[in-house]
């Protein structure tokens, strides 16, 4: 349209190919899918709480996950899951590349759904590209619209899939298509069928290329000794570089004899290629590192019965002769970093408190005598049981002297499991005649009825006039 | 001069159109995605006009279709209007999620009697939290939002003296029917001296004693008897009368006169006088038919456990 704009974008019909790489990303996408699409359905038996194994009850403001449950005041704990997936990323990333685009990543995942998709429907490269080329006709609607509407399926499901992480999966699902489900639950469904399918069916690699963060920032994470999907440029190229197979030129000594290189060209590791790119070209921020260059590569370097790893993973150093140092300083601080976030998480996670408590003085007023003089303070106690059975706690208190502690007669409560409760609690100190401080600390005791220990000691402060 | 050939742009599209022989003007149309947007914002707008009130026309306005909201109003009766966020607001305060979720609890509250309210930590709980906005809303503003009144205005709610009793009944009476505190003023009655004595007596009672003992004697003869007839509410210890709402000079808390924050024996003798001199005329408006009974009932409670109830 205009000639100041971006270069049109050639579009893409990777060509499908057998080999390691490939198995071991069918393997991720069937473990990550069985994973998405089937966790909202799997049952779990727990005391209390819905009959789901993972949950994030958003109303009842609990996330439960498997045998943990997880209440707001946790929520840190996600900062630590955050800081260990930023750490491992980084970590994997200068150790090997951006394996997390090439085999982890939900925009890989989801295009590698949608050219199998493709694939299956239309057909292999050549025949996806004649079909795109030839004009509109019955063949062409019939087999563009089944992908399509495959597509959106994959999508639609997707998107109501997340949705069901929220809520229990089989009630939803029903709200859902009887009409009565939340508004959330339909535009969640609308936008996320609507971004899956343009993300992962039309936009593909633009979103690695143009519009995700981590594609710019990962490359600034390698170094010498970086792992890398890379094109052996000496033995590729001889001195009189790359060549297809002629005459005189079939064998590999003929070949080396001649000077030319051990790529003949074929083309095939840029079929493959899911973002469009040439690995030959060396090292560029539109490469995912998937390895399905590697796997074309292999499989024709096979056939020839010339050894494999033309293209390969290398560093630089390796390259030049030299011996990968995994354990640098830096790959050993992040693994360093990982194991001291997970040793906190997982520490914090199982030493979690079984009654959380909290306390509040009513401050206006602080303080109130009453008619004999003696001095009130209220207060309000929070008792939440973190547990999921029943606990009894009972409440009492120490370190001042004279006081008496007025619960209103809930000197001991039961909570039900994951219950809280709020108490008005209020201590009372006689007059004692002479004149004394003005703030004193004194401590709450609750109880553990159960067990008898003290469950939580919770400091707290006692204002006279 | 510019034209296209000198900006490097050759063979640009232009629209056509020449002035003074060489001046042209490129032609930059938006992106095709922008118009599309573009027209998506008048389809959203005639959709929009059809289903929510719009236009202006005459007195009144297009009221929009599809989406009437049913709520009932003030005087019970159902209705239903076109879309609008007030009538929308009423509606979630009868039938939202929240207000389903309130019902159920001041159902159980209504249900239940003060004991079994008492007795029970999870109603408990709920008297506080929503007692509490109650009281901060309707009874704060003279009481303070946290109870504690203002000396010589407003009874603090807080402590254990309750001029009109703190059974759990009397302070339901209280609040249904409001209370008129009186004392009548003693100005002119006694001279100078005898007012002091009274004074000085009243102080004694709750153990703030003057070095005149005389004068408090002479001001305990006036205080029983018929001169100030002060024992007809205070009665004859001067531990009040709750069914007067007189007061109990005799404890440690002082309503009209701010004695403990006068730093002087004189000074606590001038604010004793001054309430002798001017009397008491307060009032506590009556809050049955002002509130739905279920709030007095939870105000009720919540007030009477404030001070420790009795």
């Amino acid at each position: 349209m205009d000639d100041q704009s971006a270069p049109a974008r050639v579009p893409i019909y990777p060509r499908s190919v057998k080999g390691s790489f490939r198995r071991f990303k069918n393997i991720i996408l069937i473990i990550a899918y069985v994973v998405y699409y089937g966790l909202p359905w799997l049952p779990w038996t727990r005391s209390v709480g819905p009959d789901r194994a993972v949950l994030f009850d958003i109303v009842g403001r609990k996330f439960y996950f498997f045998d943990l449950v997880v209440q707001p005041q946790q929520i840190f704990w996600l900062a630590g899951l955050l800081m260990i997936a930023a750490l491992l990323l980084f970590f994997v990333t200068g150790v090997a590349g951006r394996v997390f685009c090439g085999y982890f990543c939900f925009q890989t995942l989801w295009s590698d759904l949608f050219f199998k998709i493709e694939h299956w429907v239309q057909g292999e490269r050549p025949a996806r590209i004649r079909l795109a080329r030839q004009a509109w006709n019955a063949e062409k609607v019939r087999k563009i619209g089944l992908t399509w509407l495959l597509w959106f399926l994959v999508a639609f499901w997707t998107a109501i899939t997340f949705t069901l992480y929220w809520g229990d999966a089989g009630d939803l699902i029903a709200r859902f298509f009887s009409g009565s489900a939340p508004s959330a639950m339909y535009i969640t469904v609308v936008v996320l069928t609507f971004t899956t399918f343009t993300m992962a069916g039309l936009a593909r690699e633009q979103v690695c290329t143009h519009m995700c963060p981590y594609s710019r920032f990962q490359a600034a994470m390698f170094d010498k000794d970086t792992k890398l999907v890379a094109y052996d440029q000496k033995r590729g190229e001889g001195i009189k570089g790359r060549a297809k197979m002629r005459k005189g030129q079939k064998t590999a000594d003929e070949r080396h004899a001649a000077g030319v290189g051990d790529c003949i060209d074929c083309g095939y590791c840029v079929q493959v290629c899911p973002t469009g790119i040439d690995i030959r070209d060396g090292l560029q921020i539109s490469c995912i590192h998937c390895g399905l260059c590697i796997d074309a590569c292999n499989n024709i370097m096979d056939s020839l019965d010339w050894p494999r790893g033309l293209i390969r993973y290398s560093s630089e150093t390796e390259d030049e002769g030299g011996k990968v140092r995994i354990l640098s300083l830096k790959s050993i601080g992040y693994a360093i970093s990982i194991i001291v976030v997970t040793a906190v998480l997982v520490w914090s996670i199982s030493h979690k408190a079984e009654l959380e408590t909290a306390l509040t003085q009513t401050r206006q007023p602080l303080y109130v005598v009453l008619s004999d003089g003696s001095i009130l303070n209220s207060y309000e106690i929070k008792l939440a049981n973190q547990t999921t059975e029943e606990h009894a706690y009972s409440i009492s208190m120490r370190g001042l002297d004279n006081a008496t502690l007025d619960t209103g007669g809930f000197d001991t409560v039961i909570l039900k499991p994951l219950k809280t409760l709020r108490l008005m609690v209020k201590v009372k100190q006689a007059d004692a005649g002479a004149p004394k401080n003005k703030v004193e600390d004194f401590e709450f005791i609750v109880l553990d009825q159960d067990s008898g220990k003290e469950a939580t000691v919770i400091p707290a402060r006692f204002y006279a006039p | 001069m510019s034209n296209a050939d000198n900006q490097g742009r050759k063979g640009a599209e232009t629209t056509g159109h020449v002035w003074d022989g060489d001046l042209q003007e490129y032609n930059n149309p938006v992106p095709m995605w922008w118009t599309w947007a573009f027209y998506g914002t008048i389809i959203f707008a005639l959709v929009y006009w059809l289903l929510y009130p719009a236009w202006p026309v005459g007195k009144g306005f297009t009221t929009g279709t599809f989406n009437d909201i049913t709520f009932v109003n003030k005087k019970g009766e159902e209705v239903t209007t076109h879309w609008n966020t007030r009538a929308l607001f009423l509606k979630d305060q009868q039938t939202g999620e929240q207000a389903v979720k309130q019902r159920e609890y001041l159902d159980k509250i209504s249900q239940s009697s003060y004991q079994e309210i008492m007795q029970d930590p999870d109603k408990m709980a709920f008297v506080n939290s929503m007692a509490k906005v109650l009281f901060a809303d309707n009874c704060g503003p003279c009481h303070g939002k946290g109870a504690n009144g203002v000396v010589g205005l407003y009874p603090n709610l807080r402590d254990d003296d309750w001029l009109w009793g703190g059974t759990i009944e009397e302070v339901e009476r209280t609040i249904k029917h409001g209370r008129n505190g009186y004392m009548p003023s003693f100005a002119g009655v006694f001279p100078k001296e005898k007012l002091e004595s009274v004074a000085a007596y009243v102080l004694s009672l709750s153990g703030i004693v003057g070095e005149d003992k005389a004068k408090i004697e002479e001001g305990k003869h006036i205080f029983q008897g018929e001169e100030g007839g002060c024992y007809y509410c205070h009665t004859d210890k001067g531990t009040g009368l709750k069914s007067q709402g007189a007061a109990n000079l005799a404890d440690k808390v002082w309503t009209i006169a701010n004695v403990p924050a006068a730093a002087t024996y004189e000074e606590k003798l001038a604010a004793v006088e001054k309430v002798i001199v001017e009397g008491v005329n307060r009032e506590m408006p009556a809050w049955q038919g002002r509130l739905p009974e279920e709030q007095l009932k939870l105000l009720t409670v919540y007030i009477h456990q404030l001070g420790g109830g009795k």
